[in-house]
């Protein structure tokens, strides 16, 4: 295993309260899946790359906004990994890096839509450009 | 003043790398009554225990510590070294300065100084040790075996074989277990009643063998040796000894509703009923709770069909007392429930079934008389899909943490057996890993890959729905990373196994260890296989862990011979270590004949001279040969009358105080 990012890994498993070298390799997760065909990485390899430490990766990811936090895959591994909520802490640490290009006020009009609910503009601050 | 010799073991590097031994010997050195102390690569040798037998001799020793592994690994070892010099085997104390603590600690200076203050307790014990001499008790030379798959038939085969004599108690109206609903068994595929039936038929022939079915083990009591059990025979309200087995009242009977057991209730039987045509004994019983005769107390037609008056409503059930020197655990397993895996379907289409409901249907005695079809239509099916590892290796909490073991054969027997019969049907195999070892094991699943076409596909299924009037079964394809989305008739999941539900009741009659998933425990995992840590108990098959029938059959003899070996001693020695109570201390309160698990504490009024008083006292007595030591009455006792030889509460209190100091 070429461990890319030992530290990272740790941190993300720590964000996550999960463990992610209890997967087995199973791909119940994967298996269950709803948005498996529109994501780059599936839900059995997101864990594997944390557990190898290629966070970089995962953070430029597709799949990291494709998952529906259905928690199919939370409800259904055996091995008791949550998948998930891995992915909800890559999203949680991409969120947090300083200085990055964020969505500013101004950029606000030139994407509302009339349909958007309130609360879809705000989080749209925490959001990137794309 | 005691002359005790310190004997400080390395183990090789196991203790000597995380404990200086030369260090542990120099301060054993200063403890009162320490006359001679050493160290030696491996005391358990030859050498090693030459080294003890010498300094005994030289130095005048009355008592021993060896600082060394677990008392469980090496203290009869080392009681006999002591006996052969000369010396009580019971001065003889170990101080468990591996598994206690090279093994658990990293920091060689800490670990060191805790090997020495568990010297310097064992040191403090032995200085108020008392040689003790082991008593005598006897053994009934007779063996309890309890279950009757295939692994209590022949563990009792070879038992009655050595000339004692068996009972087998087993809770079905039949013996045979899950074997005799097997229809073909890996490697060979040969056919599992033909292999199992015979050695049933020998069972009720044997004559050194006695055979309770439709009964249970109601309460154990006594020891090694002398086991005294109540068995209830539930009433059958057939007399065994009349019934032929002709089967005519199965024909009249109108109760047709309950479900068929044996078939996993893939069909129906009738309220009377004998579970298969090669059930020993091959005796009818009533389902009372099906019967119409018990339910509204009309009907009564197999009464008036049995022309050999074997009918009886009025049966009760009988209790049976028997004595034993042995007892087998024999209980195997079940399938677990699936209620919790509901992404399966199984308790919703009829078309989803257990392996073992899949052997039902392949054989030819069952509800499709050996026909593949699928039971929502009776229609032969083009495909079909099998998922491994159904509940096993799941720490989720819906199914089991460990490995169910027999199912990665099994499931490519079940393929291999499709594809043989029937080469029109597709067949997929869902797996997370193929788990094969054993002789011509991994040939035999390569087999059904290259021989018979089965297609093995890496990863889980998540989901089985019904589409259109088929079933759907959507999984991952772990190899070629993507999600499948497959028709199928049929699917079949290989259902983690767990322990017979009684294991755990019976494993507290008997007192025998039962781990975190209710396999009884072995008493060494590579040494000692096949006995509990409980004298006299004994393990078979599948109640001890997931095994397949080879393995079961060399475990079941294995156990025999543990068997046979206790029933051939005329006397066992018994544990020297028991509870004696001091009659001027005793209150006669009755609180230790409460407690004790043996019933080994009784009663008597006695004359007691209490400092120059004279009286009769009603004071406890303890029977030497019933009591175990388990010590429950001596931290009952409220006035310190009890005590246990070996264990006394001073030699507790100065172990306590060494280690404080
Ligand atoms: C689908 C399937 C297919 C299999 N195919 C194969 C194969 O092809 N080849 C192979 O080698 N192995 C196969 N096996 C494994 C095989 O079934 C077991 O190895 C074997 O049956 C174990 O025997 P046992 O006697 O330990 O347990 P069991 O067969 O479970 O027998 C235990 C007996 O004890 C009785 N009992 C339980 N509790 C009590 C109690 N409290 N009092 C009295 N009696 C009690 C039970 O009623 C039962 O009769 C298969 C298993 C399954 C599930
Ligand atoms: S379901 Fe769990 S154990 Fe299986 S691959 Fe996914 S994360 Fe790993
Ligand atoms: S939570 Fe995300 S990864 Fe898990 S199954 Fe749902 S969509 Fe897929």
């Amino acid at each position: 295993m070429v461990h890319k990012s030992l530290e990272q890994a740790c941190l993300i498993m720590d964000r996550s309260g999960v463990d992610t070298r209890k997967c087995m390799m199973c791909g119940k997760c994967s298996a269950t899946c709803p948005a498996f065909d529109e994501m780059d990485y599936h839900p059995h390899q997101f864990v594997k790359m944390v557990t190898e430490g290629d966070i970089e990766s995962l953070l430029s990811s597709k799949s990291l906004w494709k998952c529906l936090s259905c928690f199919a895959c939370v409800e259904r591994c055996p091995r008791g990994v949550e998948p998930a909520n891995v992915v909800e802490a890559l999203r949680v640490t991409l969120l947090r890096r300083q200085g990055e290009n964020y969505i500013t006020a101004d950029d606000i009009p030139g994407l509302l839509d009339d349909k958007l609910p309130q609360q879809a503009i705000v989080s749209a601050f925490r959001k990137y450009k794309k | 003043m005691q002359k005790i010799g310190v004997f400080v073991c390395w183990c090789g590097s196991n203790i000597a790398a995380t404990v200086d031994v030369a260090e542990v010997v120099q301060a054993v050195k200063t403890q009162p009554g320490v006359a001679f102390a050493t160290d030696y690569q491996y005391m358990c040798s030859e050498a090693g225990q030459s080294i003890i037998k010498n300094a005994i001799k030289e130095h005048d020793l009355t008592g021993i510590v060896v600082c060394s592994c677990s008392p469980r690994m090496h203290e009869a070892t080392f009681r006999k070294t002591a006996q052969a010099a000369g010396l009580n085997p019971y001065m003889v104390e170990i101080a468990n300065i591996r598994e206690h603590c090279s093994w658990i600690h990293k920091d060689k200076n800490e670990a060191t100084q805790k090997a020495i203050i568990l010297a310097n307790a064992a040191v403090a014990k032995v200085n108020l040790n008392a040689p003790l001499v082991q008593g005598e008790s006897s053994v009934t030379k007779r063996a309890l075996v309890i279950g009757g798959g295939i692994a209590g038939i022949q563990t009792a085969l070879d038992i009655a074989e050595a000339g004692y004599e068996v009972d087998i108690v087993e809770k079905e109206p039949t013996i045979g277990g899950k074997m005799a609903q097997l229809d073909k068994t890996f490697p060979t595929l040969d056919c599992s009643a033909c292999i199992l039936t015979p050695k049933m038929v020998d069972v009720a022939a044997n004559e050194n063998i006695t055979l309770y079915t439709y009964s249970e083990v109601e309460q154990v009591k006594g020891f090694v040796g002398n086991f005294s059990v109540t068995i209830k025979k539930k009433a059958r309200y057939v007399k065994e000894d009349l019934c032929t087995g002709c089967g005519e009242c199965m024909s009249k009977c109108p109760s047709k509703k309950g479900k068929d057991e044996f078939n996993c209730g893939l069909n129906n039987r009738t309220a009377i009923n004998i579970p298969f045509a090669q059930a020993i004994p091959n005796v009818a019983y009533i389902d009372a709770e099906q019967c119409i005769k018990f339910k509204t107390g009309k009907c009564g037609l197999c009464e008036k069909t049995c022309s050999a008056n074997a009918i009886d409503y009025n049966q009760k059930d009988e209790i049976i007392e028997r004595e034993y020197g042995a007892i087998v655990m024999a209980t195997g397993y079940e399938p677990i429930k699936l209620d919790k895996f509901d992404e399966y379907q199984y308790s919703k289409h009829p078309d989803v079934i257990t392996s073992l409901e899949l052997e039902r249907i392949m054989n030819a005695a069952g509800p499709t008389g050996g026909t593949l079809l699928k039971m929502s239509d009776k229609e032969h099916p083009h495909s079909v899909t099998f998922i491994q590892c159904v509940g096993s290796r799941d720490i989720s909490g819906r199914g089991k943490p460990y490995c169910s073991k027999i199912c990665c054969m099994y499931t490519a027997k079940h393929a291999m057996l499709i594809r043989d019969k029937y080469p029109d049907v597709e067949v997929n195999v869902f797996y997370i890993d193929v788990r094969t070892p054993g002789k011509n094991f991994d040939e035999f699943y390569r087999r059904a890959v290259e021989e018979y076409g089965v297609n093995y596909i890496k990863g889980q299924v998540g989901k089985v729905y019904e589409k259109d009037g088929h079933l759907v079964v959507q999984a991952v394809d772990l190899i070629a990373n993507k999600q499948l989305v497959l028709d199928t008739d049929m699917v079949v999941l290989a259902t983690a196994i767990e322990p017979s539900k009684t294991a755990r009741d019976l494993a507290s009659m008997l007192t025998a260890s039962i781990d975190t998933n209710d396999f009884i425990t072995e008493a060494h995992p590579k040494l000692r296989p096949v006995e509990s840590p409980t004298a006299g108990i004994f393990l078979s098959g599948v109640c001890q862990g997931p095994k397949d029938i080879p393995e079961t059959v060399s475990q079941a003899g294995a156990a025999a011979a543990k068997v046979i070996g206790l029933l051939a001693k005329d006397k066992l020695l018994t544990n020297p270590c028991v509870a004696h109570s001091d009659e001027l201390l005793c209150n006669g309160c009755s609180q230790c004949e409460k407690v004790c698990p043996y019933g080994a504490i009784s009663y008597i009024d006695k004359e007691v001279n209490d400092h120059g008083v004279r009286e009769t006292r009603r004071v406890a007595q303890v029977n030497e040969a019933l009591c175990q030591g388990c010590g429950a009455c001596t931290v009952t006792c409220p006035s310190g009358a009890m005590d246990l030889k070996g264990f006394t509460n001073r030699q507790i209190m100065a172990e306590v105080d060494a280690i404080c100091k």
